[in-house]
């Protein structure tokens, strides 16, 4: 490739030193790299969840009924967070639940931020018809709040792990599409890009080498804030019975299977709620940092 | 000039809403099964009543015709019927509607009236305290689960301390007579203080727990764009005009502050539809947002429908007001 | 001097604490301004300038402070007036413009609307709030008129955005003279402007002057500005002052190396082969400043007795300069 003085040589390869830079000043965000050691933590949680969790947890045992955690009266130091109703083991649960949320959560970012990002460049590049029918596409998902467009599916397609990753990504793929066909746009009006075109580039060579690693971090932030909310829309949708089913353990119907203990056994409801509460919160705060060091703009 | 793009701006609406109804339409249709085999599940049935079903939900007719029926009878309110409750939708709809109304209605002044004075205070001192802990309290609030904050709230309140009721709309000795079915102003209109205090604390957790996300994303946008708004030369020459502090954060500062908010405040409304059937089902609201997961258990699609098109329709009627109300702030952008 | 001056400030220091320690933006002015005087100050940016003025509005900002001086305003002491008296005397009697009108008018309200405003804020006169609107809206459209705005009553109900440049820099100066003030302070009101537009605007500002009897001080980087329009002006550097004088003397005959230098630095337009020469060098962060003059680092003639701090020199009866071989006994 020939590079105009002033110009950057390759587009890629500035950029990989603009997202290695913006990498740097998130490291330096003590606040979000702790965050992000949560997250980590509750991956790992997830990943080796067999070895990790102290029992089975869908052992029903009745004698354990409702066992307080072990520091309250009657507790055991053998189940550290008490029983369900069943008598399951409430820290096993908690560890096996990590699993659905992250999954659900990873699953649905990833083929939302892919179809997203293809759309949103085929939009934004191509202009003219794909334009108008993905932007107007949009418009129209956009039109529905996104629990009831998810309640609405999952109503027809009946519940299960499956039916709510895709009753999820059928609507979340609009807002990274929306972002990178805006980013797209400014983009197509570069130097290096015409300079690309002019000398004969192919459309998807421009849109997938040129373009695509150029706006990759606006993507990244889109894709980290929106599953913390994937999470939580998740674990709604099991605490009313229409997400994952049981006896899977989901920290959404967890805190659904407490309710109706909320006087005499507050942690069946309550650490569930909490594992949510943490994760979701380290997500957030990670990627609030990811936002700040990618967005000058931003930067206060 | 005003009325005519005004008039465009309607006009686009069209393609939107007929979007969403051929999405909604297309939901039940494409639902793998029979239908009405599904919707009756268990339930004893007449081979009469499955075939008045059938007809009743237009199952005989070729897609397209199904699709022009089901939209001209949504024009006119007609919903069908609701095999499980033997009555039309619209009916069903209707009656619970109102306490949806008043929920989502308290939850956005809520919202909007602790987030945007909450913001400006943070951005005008901030890297106070303050500003520390409103920043805080709102990360938070965009990271708490809804249904288990409710829960947390009724342990609380209701069950641990016993200040306010666990369930409902309002205590059976309080009733009113129903005139505009928002139990807050019946009771007013009734001159019954006591029964407005009832309904007042039924109300309050369910609305602050709706209210939340919303509230918390708005403050953060308040806060943001009332920090931009304060860096602005205009402000400044403000001051140098010798207006008071109050004129300048309120009309100078606030009203063009409150630009990105009202935006942002019709996007976040989505999160006041959809939460209503979570926070309805934790407190026993007798809404809108119950009768769908009712009607999810007993799969009464046509509800399901309506429901889902009418939470829509409102969802983008909402931010077309708001865009009007942006366009009423900014004169910079003409309508 | 001897005549009454409106304006006297002395020993002025206005200070920014910062977590790399205390910029000194103004480190020790002395200005005065007579009546229906036009004083110009003149420096490159980061000289302290705005700052100053800034001071003397009691605009500065935290983590700005007012540290040390004097402002003594007719016979008033503004660095201890209380707050609400300094508010009623911002736009009142001491009235201010900004470099860009585009940016200092809100963009959410009409400029009759903000004109008005200024009006109604210092109306302390009797009679219903109707009445009071019902006047300010009519001086409003006069002002207008004044600054030479066509068609102002109808114009009156338009928004900044509807105006072109020139014009709203009128605007700007409308909302300034409304409570016909005894000072105006005008920043850069020619930098965001086109070249026949700032001569208009500079006129315009002359005229006023005239007309209403007030004092002008010109806050510009442009020394062309000063020697146009001006009766004297000031020369700051590094938050000092560093020349003083009227102006046609400091014009033809500079006693500092530094207003030399920005004389140097201006175009010419009757003479196209004449070099610009731009000082080298650029102004020193004003922060932990050495004991020398401050010109020093930059200047052509700099010498072993430059390190030392260097005060004011009179030469003759109205000019002063802060350099050693300036003064009349050299």
């Amino acid at each position: 490739m020939t590079s105009a003085p002033g110009l950057p040589a390759t587009s890629a390869e500035s950029d990989r030193s603009i997202l290695a830079d913006n990498l740097r000043e998130f490291r330096e965000n003590s606040l979000a790299v702790a965050a992000a050691g949560v997250v980590a933590v509750f991956a790992l949680l997830a990943a080796f969840a067999p070895w990790i969790a102290p029992h089975d947890p869908y052992e029903t045992d009745l004698f354990r009924r409702l066992l307080p955690p072990a520091w309250e009266q009657g507790g055991d130091w053998a189940f550290l967070l008490g029983c369900d109703a069943l008598g399951r083991d409430v820290l096993s649960r908690l560890i096996f639940g990590s699993r659905v949320s992250i999954a659900v959560g990873l699953a649905v970012i990833l083929i939302a931020t892919t179809i997203g990002t293809l759309a949103g460049l085929a939009a934004g590049y191509l202009r003219g018809i794909p334009d108008a029918i993905i932007s107007r596409l949009c418009d129209i998902l956009l039109g529905f709040p996104y629990l009831i467009f998810a309640i609405g599916l999952i109503a027809m397609t009946g519940p299960g792990f499956q039916n709510i990753i895709l009753a999820l990504a059928y609507k979340e793929w609009v807002l990274p599409c929306r972002v990178v066909r805006g980013e797209t746009l400014a983009a197509r009006e570069m130097e290096y890009i015409e300079a690309a075109r002019a000398l004969g580039a192919s459309r998807l060579h421009v849109m997938l080498r040129e373009i695509l690693p150029n706006i990759l971090s606006p993507v990244i932030v889109v894709a980290t804030f929106r599953m913390a909310h994937i999470i939580i829309v998740e674990a709604s949708l099991s605490f009313l019975g229409i997400g994952i089913q049981p006896p899977v353990a989901s920290w959404g119907s967890m805190v659904s299977d407490g309710r109706e203990f909320l006087l005499d056994a507050w942690w069946v409801s309550t650490f569930p709620g909490v594992a949510i509460l943490l994760l979701v919160l380290a997500i957030n705060v990670a990627s609030q940092g990811l936002r700040d060091a990618f967005d000058p703009r931003l930067q206060r | 000039m005003q009325l005519r793009t005004l008039i465009e701006r309607i006009l686009q609406l069209i393609p939107v809403l007929l979007g969403i109804s051929i999405i909604v339409f297309a939901m039940i249709t494409l639902t793998p099964g029979d239908p009405v085999e599904i919707m009756l599940g268990d339930q004893i049935s007449t081979p009469e009543q499955e075939a008045a079903l059938r007809r009743d939900m237009g199952l005989d007719l070729p897609v397209h015709e199904r699709f022009f029926r089901f939209l001209s009878n949504a024009l006119v309110g007609d919903f069908g019927n609701s095999f499980f409750h033997r009555r039309p939708v619209s009916d069903l709809i209707l009656e619970r509607l109102p306490a949806t109304i008043e929920l989502t209605l308290v939850a956005m002044l809520i919202a909007i009236g602790t987030a945007v004075p909450l913001g400006v205070v943070a951005a005008v001192k901030k890297g106070t305290l303050i500003d520390r802990i409103a920043t805080v309290a709102s990360i938070f609030g965009v990271s708490l689960p809804g249904f288990w904050f409710g829960l947390l709230l009724i342990m609380l309140f209701a069950v641990h301390w016993h200040i306010l009721p666990v369930a409902g709309r309002i205590g059976y000795d309080f009733e009113v007579p129903k005139v505009t079915y928002l139990l807050l102003i019946d009771t007013i209109l009734a001159g019954r203080l006591d029964s407005f205090l009832d309904a007042l604390g039924h109300l309050i957790l369910p609305a602050v727990t709706l209210g939340l996300p919303m509230g918390a994303i708005l403050m953060r946008v308040t806060r943001t764009s009332m920090l931009e708004v304060l860096d602005q030369d205009y402000i400044a020459f403000a001051a140098a005009k010798g207006l008071g502090r109050m004129r300048i954060l309120i009309r100078h500062a606030l009203t063009n502050a409150l630009i990105p908010t009202v935006t942002v405040a019709a996007l976040e409304t989505g999160s006041l539809l959809g939460g209503n059937m979570i926070v309805e089902t934790i407190f026993g609201w007798p809404g809108l947002g119950r009768l769908v997961v009712e009607a999810i258990f007993s799969r009464n699609y046509p509800i399901i429908q309506t429901a889902v098109l009418l939470y829509a329709v409102t969802y983008v009627l909402l931010n077309f007001a708001a865009d009007i109300v942006y366009t009423l702030l900014n004169p910079r952008v003409k309508l | 001097m001897t005549e009454a001056q409106m304006l006297k400030v002395r020993g002025l220091r206005t200070t920014f604490r910062t977590r790399h320690g205390a910029i000194k933006a103004v480190d020790g002015v002395d200005l005065d301004i007579g009546y229906g005087e036009c004083l110009g100050v003149v420096g490159e940016s980061g000289s302290g300038k705005s700052v100053a003025f800034a001071s003397i509005m009691g605009l500065v900002r935290p983590p700005g402070r007012i540290e040390a001086g004097s402002i003594m305003f007719e016979d008033r002491e503004l660095t201890t007036l209380d707050p609400r008296e300094m508010q009623r005397l911002r736009g009142k009697e001491i009235a201010m413009t900004f470099q860009d009108a585009l940016t200092a008018l809100n963009p959410a309200f009409t400029v009759g609307n903000q004109i008005a405003e200024t009006i109604i804020t210092h109306d302390k006169s009797d009679g219903s709030k109707r009445d009071r609107i019902r006047r300010a809206r009519a001086r409003a459209v006069e002002m207008m008129t004044l600054v030479g705005i066509p068609d102002a009553s109808r114009r009156v109900n338009d928004y900044p955005h509807q105006f072109s440049g020139g014009m709203r820099q009128r605007i700007m100066i409308a909302i300034a003279l409304a409570c016909r003030p005894k000072l105006l302070i005008a920043d850069e009101p020619t930098t965001a402007l086109d070249v026949t537009i700032q001569a208009q605007v500079l006129d315009l500002i002359a005229e006023i002057r005239a007309t209403l009897g007030m004092s002008v001080v010109i806050i510009t980087h442009d020394l062309g500005v000063v020697a146009e329009h001006c009766h004297r002006v000031l020369v700051m550097y590094a938050g000092q002052v560093v020349e003083t004088g009227p102006t046609e003397n400091v014009v033809a005959e500079p006693r500092h190396p530094y207003t030399s230098g920005l004389l140097r630095s201006i175009p010419r337009l009757n003479d196209r082969n004449a070099r610009i020469l731009p000082i080298k060098g650029t102004v020193p962060e004003p922060i932990n400043l050495p004991d020398e003059c401050r010109f020093r680092p930059r200047c052509p003639m700099s010498a072993d007795g430059c390190r030392v701090p260097i005060a004011m020199r009179k030469i003759g009866h109205d000019r002063e300069a802060r350099c050693i071989f300036a003064g009349d006994e050299p």
